[in-house]
C-alpha cells in the first residue's frame, strides 16, 4: 500500500465530517420547510385564499427533493456509527442506542408516513385533514432532531450515567438526566430555529430572484412575507438561543468558548473582546487583534465586570485533571482558528438576516411598490439564499472542533473510538465515492430547485409523471382507478 | 440470558421481518421499472405503487439498525464495522434507489430518465442481493477475534454459499414485488405481473432446495437444531408453495401473503439458528452471545416501556397508510 501519510482515524473523521455536513444541509431544510409550508397550508385552510395553497404546493415540492436526499444519507449516519466507530459504539450503546431507537421508531414512522400521505392525497381529504399531514412532518421531523441532539449533547456533556467497571463502558443510570441535560435544551431551540431560518431565507432568496424578473409578483410578494415574518422572529430566536447556548460553554466547555472568543491569555476584568485577530497556533498566541472593551464581558457575563479562562489555563486545568487516565501527552487545544472565524461567521449572519428581515418587510407593506424599486435589495437577498448553508456548518464546525480531542467529553477520545478492523484502503474507497454520490446529489438538488422555480407556481406537478403526457392524471384521484 | 435480553433479541427478529416483508416487495417493485415496465406510462405506474411507501418501508430496516445499537450494542459494532464493504454497497445502492423515484420524474431528457430508472432498477437488485448475501455469510460463520472485532476477506463472504443465498433472496423479493403488482394494478400489468410468476417460481424453488442443501454443509443449523431448523425450512417451501398457487389459481392475496411469510421465514431461520449467539465466530469461543452483548437491565427495561407504548400507535397509523392508498392504480393512456 502507497504511503499516502493517511491514517485509519484521520480518514473516518473526514468521513464522518464530510457526511454530517452534507446531511446537515438537507436536515434543517427540510424541516424548515415542513415548517414554513406548513403554517402557508394553514393559511389556505383559515383565509381560503387559493394562493396559499399554490404556495404550499410550489414550495412543498423543494421540501420533497430536499426530504429524499435527507433520508438518504440519514441512513449513512446511522451505519456510520456502527462501521467507523465500532468502539466508540461499544462504549457509548447504553446511551446512544436508546435515543437513536426512539427516533426511529417515534420520528421517523411519523414523518415517513405522513409525507407519503400529504403529497399523494390533495384532492382526497378535507383541507384541514391535509393541513394536519404536512404539520405531523414537521413535528416528526422536529422529535427526530430532538433524540439525535439528546445523543449529540451527551457526548457534549456527559450526564446520568456510571462507568462499569467490569467493561469499562458507560452506562445510564438516568434516562432523566440523559433528557433534560442542559445542553440539551440550549442547542435545540437554536437547532430548530435555524432550520426555520434556513428555509425563511431560501425561500426569500429565490421569491427575490423571480421578483427580479417581474415573474408572478403577488404570489412571490406574499411568499416573501410569509418568509421574512419567521425569519425575522426565528433569527432573533436564534441569536436569543445562541447567547443561552455560548455562555452554558464557559463554564461547561472552557475550552471551546476561549478558542470561540480566540483567547490564549486569561481576560482582564476590562473584558476587551476580539473582533478580527491573527493567531500563532503553534505558540498558542494571538499575533494581533482588533479590541473592543467590555464586549466580552458583556456578550458573556450581560454585564462590564468578569474574567474568563484563556486556552493556556483551560489546557493546564485538563492537563491536571486528566492526565492520571489519559497521559500527559494528550493536547487539548481545539482547532482555534476554525471556531473564531466559525463563530463570527455564525453570529454575524443572524444579525445579518434580522436586520434583512426587518428591512424586507418595510420594504414589501401591502400597498407599498418599494420592494420592486429597491432592486439591490433584492440582489442582497437572492445572494443570501446560500448564507444559511453555511451558517449551518459554521455551526457544527464550532460545536464538534470544539470538542476536541473527545469523541465523548471527559471519558473516551476520538483516537480509541475508530474501528480497528477497518482498512485504510476500505476508508479511502468510501470516502471517494462518498464524495462523489454527495457531489452528484448536491448538483441534482440545486438544478431541480433551479428548475422548479424557472417553470413557476402555474406548472403542472409533474411528480411521477413524464412531461410528455396529453393528460396528467393524479394517480390517487377517482379517476384513476379501475374498480373491479 | 435473561428474559429482556432475549425479548429483544426476538423484537429486533420482528423488526428484520417487518423490513423484509415491506422493503421486500419495494425492492421487487424498483427491479420491475426496466424491462417488466414496457412503456414510461407503465413505469410511472410501476413507481407509483410503491411511491407513498417505500420511504416509510425503509424505516424499518433504520429502526432495526437502531433497535441493535440500543440493545445489542456489540453485536450492532461487529456486525457494522465486519461487513464493512458490504453494508457500503448496500448503502450506495439504497441511495441510489432512493433518490431515483423522486429524481426521475423531474428530469428532462429521457436519457436522464433513463439513468434513474436504471438507478432505481440497478438499486433494488443489488440492494436485495447484498442483503441475502449478509445475512448468508453472517451464519456461516466469521473470523472474530477476542475483542469482537470482526477480520473478513472477500472469500469469507464472497463464496458459493452466500451468492446463492443473495440470490434466492433477490428472487424472493422479485417474485413478492410482482405479486404486490397483481394486486395495486389493472389491465396488462398486472396479466404481465402473473405470467412472469408462473415461470420465476420454479426457478425460486430451485434456488430454496439449493439454499437449503448448502445451508445443511455451510452452517451448524441443522447439526444443533435439526428439528426447528428442518420445521422453518419445511415452512418456507410451503409458503412458497402456496404463494404458488395462488399464481395458478390467480388468487392474488395468497400469493402476496405467501411470499411475504416466505421473507419472514428466511429471517426466522436466521434467528433461530443464531440463537443463543448473535453472532458466530469461526472460533466459537468468540462468538458474540445474546448474554453478554447487551446493554445494561436498564437501558433494556427502559428501551422496552418505550417500544411497547409507542409500536402500537406506529403500527396504526402505517396499516392506515396502506388502507389510504388500497385501490389499483391504472396508467392515464390505459383503457379502464
Amino acid at each position: 500500500m502507497l504511503n499516502l501519510g493517511l491514517d485509519i482515524l484521520g480518514l473516518a473523521r473526514f468521513q464522518f465530517g464530510m457526511t454530517t455536513v452534507f446531511h446537515f444541509f438537507f436536515v434543517p431544510f427540510s424541516i424548515g420547510l415542513a415548517f414554513v409550508v406548513a403554517v402557508m397550508e394553514t393559511m389556505y385552510a383559515i383565509k381560503g385564499d387559493k394562493d396559499y395553497k399554490k404556495m404550499a404546493q410550489f414550495w412543498g415540492k423543494m421540501f420533497l427533493y430536499s426530504f429524499a436526499v435527507g433520508v438518504v444519507t440519514g441512513i449513512i449516519q446511522e451505519f456510520q456509527f456502527g462501521m467507523n466507530w465500532s468502539e466508540y459504539s461499544r462504549f457509548m450503546g447504553d446511551i446512544f442506542g436508546a435515543p437513536l431507537a426512539i427516533e426511529a421508531l417515534a420520528a421517523f414512522f411519523l414523518e415517513s408516513t405522513f409525507i407519503g400521505m400529504w403529497m399523494f392525497t390533495w384532492d382526497r381529504f378535507n383541507k384541514w385533514v391535509h393541513t394536519l399531514f404536512i404539520w405531523l412532518v414537521m413535528f416528526g421531523s422536529s422529535l427526530s432532531a430532538l433524540w439525535i441532539l439528546a445523543a449529540n449533547s451527551f457526548m457534549q456533556n456527559p450526564l446520568g450515567y456510571i462507568i462499569n467497571q467490569k467493561t469499562g463502558h458507560v452506562q445510564m443510570v438516568s434516562f432523566g438526566k440523559v433528557v433534560g441535560n442542559p445542553q440539551l435544551w440550549n442547542e435545540f431551540p437554536h437547532v430548530i430555529f435555524g432550520a426555520f431560518v434556513t428555509a425563511a431565507f431560501v425561500i426569500a432568496g429565490c421569491s427575490a430572484w423571480r421578483l427580479l424578473k417581474k415573474d408572478h409578483v403577488t404570489f412571490y410578494r406574499k411568499s416573501l412575507n410569509v418568509a421574512l415574518v419567521i425569519g425575522l422572529i426565528f433569527s432573533l430566536g436564534s441569536i436569543a438561543s445562541g447567547d443561552l447556548q455560548t455562555r452554558y460553554l464557559i463554564n461547561n466547555q472552557p475550552m471551546k468558548f476561549a478558542a470561540m472568543e480566540g483567547l490564549y491569555k486569561n481576560s482582564t476584568n476590562k473584558g476587551e473582546w476580539a473582533a478580527v485577530s491573527g493567531f500563532d497556533t503553534k505558540q498558542h498566541k494571538t499575533t494581533w487583534s482588533v479590541d473592543v472593551p467590555y464586549v466580552l464581558n458583556l456578550l458573556s457575563f450581560h454585564k462590564t465586570t468578569g474574567t474568563v479562562k484563556g486556552m493556556n489555563q483551560v489546557n493546564k486545568d485538563m492537563h491536571a485533571k486528566y492526565d492520571k487516565k489519559f497521559g500527559s501527552d494528550m493536547n487539548y487545544y481545539v482547532p482555534t482558528k476554525t471556531l473564531f472565524w466559525s463563530f463570527r461567521i455564525m453570529a454575524g449572519a443572524g444579525a445579518l438576516f434580522a436586520l434583512l428581515a426587518i428591512v424586507g418587510l418595510i420594504f414589501n407593506r401591502k400597498r407599498s411598490q418599494l420592494i420592486m424599486k429597491q432592486r439591490w435589495f433584492l440582489y442582497i437577498l437572492g445572494l443570501c439564499l446560500w448564507l444559511p448553508f453555511v451558517v449551518n456548518t459554521a455551526g457544527w464546525f464550532v460545536t464538534e472542533f470544539g470538542r476536541y480531542p473527545w469523541i465523548v467529553y471527559g471519558l473516551l477520545t476520538i483516537a480509541d473510538a475508530v474501528s480497528p478492523n477497518v482498512s485504510v484502503a476500505s476508508l479511502l474507497t468510501t470516502n471517494i465515492v462518498y464524495f462523489a454520490m454527495f457531489a452528484i446529489m448536491g448538483l441534482i438538488m440545486i438544478i431541480l430547485c433551479h428548475r422548479t422555480l424557472k417553470a413557476g407556481p402555474d406548472a403542472e406537478n409533474t411528480d411521477g409523471y413524464s412531461a410528455g403526457d396529453t393528460k396528467e392524471l393524479d394517480p390517487y384521484s377517482k379517476g384513476a382507478f379501475n374498480h373491479d | 440470558m435473561t428474559s429482556l435480553q432475549l425479548l429483544w433479541f426476538i423484537l429486533i427478529g420482528v423488526l428484520f421481518s417487518g423490513f423484509f416483508f415491506l422493503e421486500g416487495f419495494d425492492f421487487g417493485v424498483g427491479m420491475l421499472v426496466k424491462s417488466f415496465a414496457k412503456t414510461s406510462d407503465e413505469r410511472d405506474v410501476v413507481i407509483k405503487t410503491i411511491g407513498p411507501h417505500w420511504d416509510g418501508n425503509e424505516v424499518w430496516l433504520i429502526t432495526a439498525g437502531g433497535a441493535m445499537f440500543a440493545s445489542f450494542p456489540m453485536w450492532y459494532a461487529t456486525l457494522f464495522s465486519g461487513f464493512y464493504l458490504v453494508l457500503f454497497l448496500i448503502l450506495a445502492a439504497l441511495i441510489f434507489r432512493g433518490v431515483s423515484f423522486e429524481f426521475r420524474a423531474n428530469m428532462k431528457t429521457d436519457t436522464w430518465r433513463n439513468f434513474w430508472e436504471w438507478a432505481a432498477t440497478i438499486g433494488s437488485f443489488c440492494a436485495a442481493f447484498l442483503f441475502g448475501m449478509l445475512f448468508t455469510a453472517m451464519i456461516a460463520g466469521m473470523p472474530i477475534d477476542k475483542n469482537g472485532d470482526m477480520t473478513a476477506h472477500f472469500g469469507d463472504y464472497v463464496n458459493l454459499f452466500s451468492i446463492v443465498g443473495g440470490v434466492a433472496v433477490t428472487v424472493l423479493c422479485l417474485v413478492h414485488g410482482l405479486n404486490f403488482m397483481r394486486l395495486k394494478t389493472t389491465g396488462s400489468l398486472r396479466d404481465r405481473a402473473l405470467a412472469w410468476n408462473k415461470i420465476l417460481y420454479p426457478v425460486l424453488f430451485a434456488g430454496e432446495v439449493v439454499f437449503a442443501i448448502l445451508l445443511f454443509f455451510s452452517t451448524d443449523f441443522f447439526a444443533k437444531k435439526p428439528m426447528t431448523t428442518t420445521a422453518i425450512v419445511v415452512a418456507l417451501v410451503i409458503f412458497t408453495v402456496l404463494a404458488y398457487w395462488g399464481v395458478l389459481g390467480n388468487h392474488e392475496w395468497l400469493s402476496f401473503i405467501g411470499s411475504g411469510l416466505s421473507l419472514i421465514s428466511v429471517v426466522v431461520l436466521i434467528f433461530n439458528g443464531l440463537f443463543p449467539r448473535v453472532m458466530i465466530a469461526n472460533n466459537p469461543a468468540n462468538s458474540l452471545l445474546i448474554k453478554n452483548s447487551s446493554n445494561s437491565p436498564y437501558t433494556l427495561h427502559l428501551m422496552t416501556i418505550l417500544t411497547f407504548s409507542i409500536l402500537p400507535i406506529v403500527l396504526i397509523y402505517f396499516i392506515w397508510s396502506y388502507w389510504v392508498f388500497y385501490k389499483r392504480l391504472a396508467s392515464p393512456k390505459q383503457s379502464a
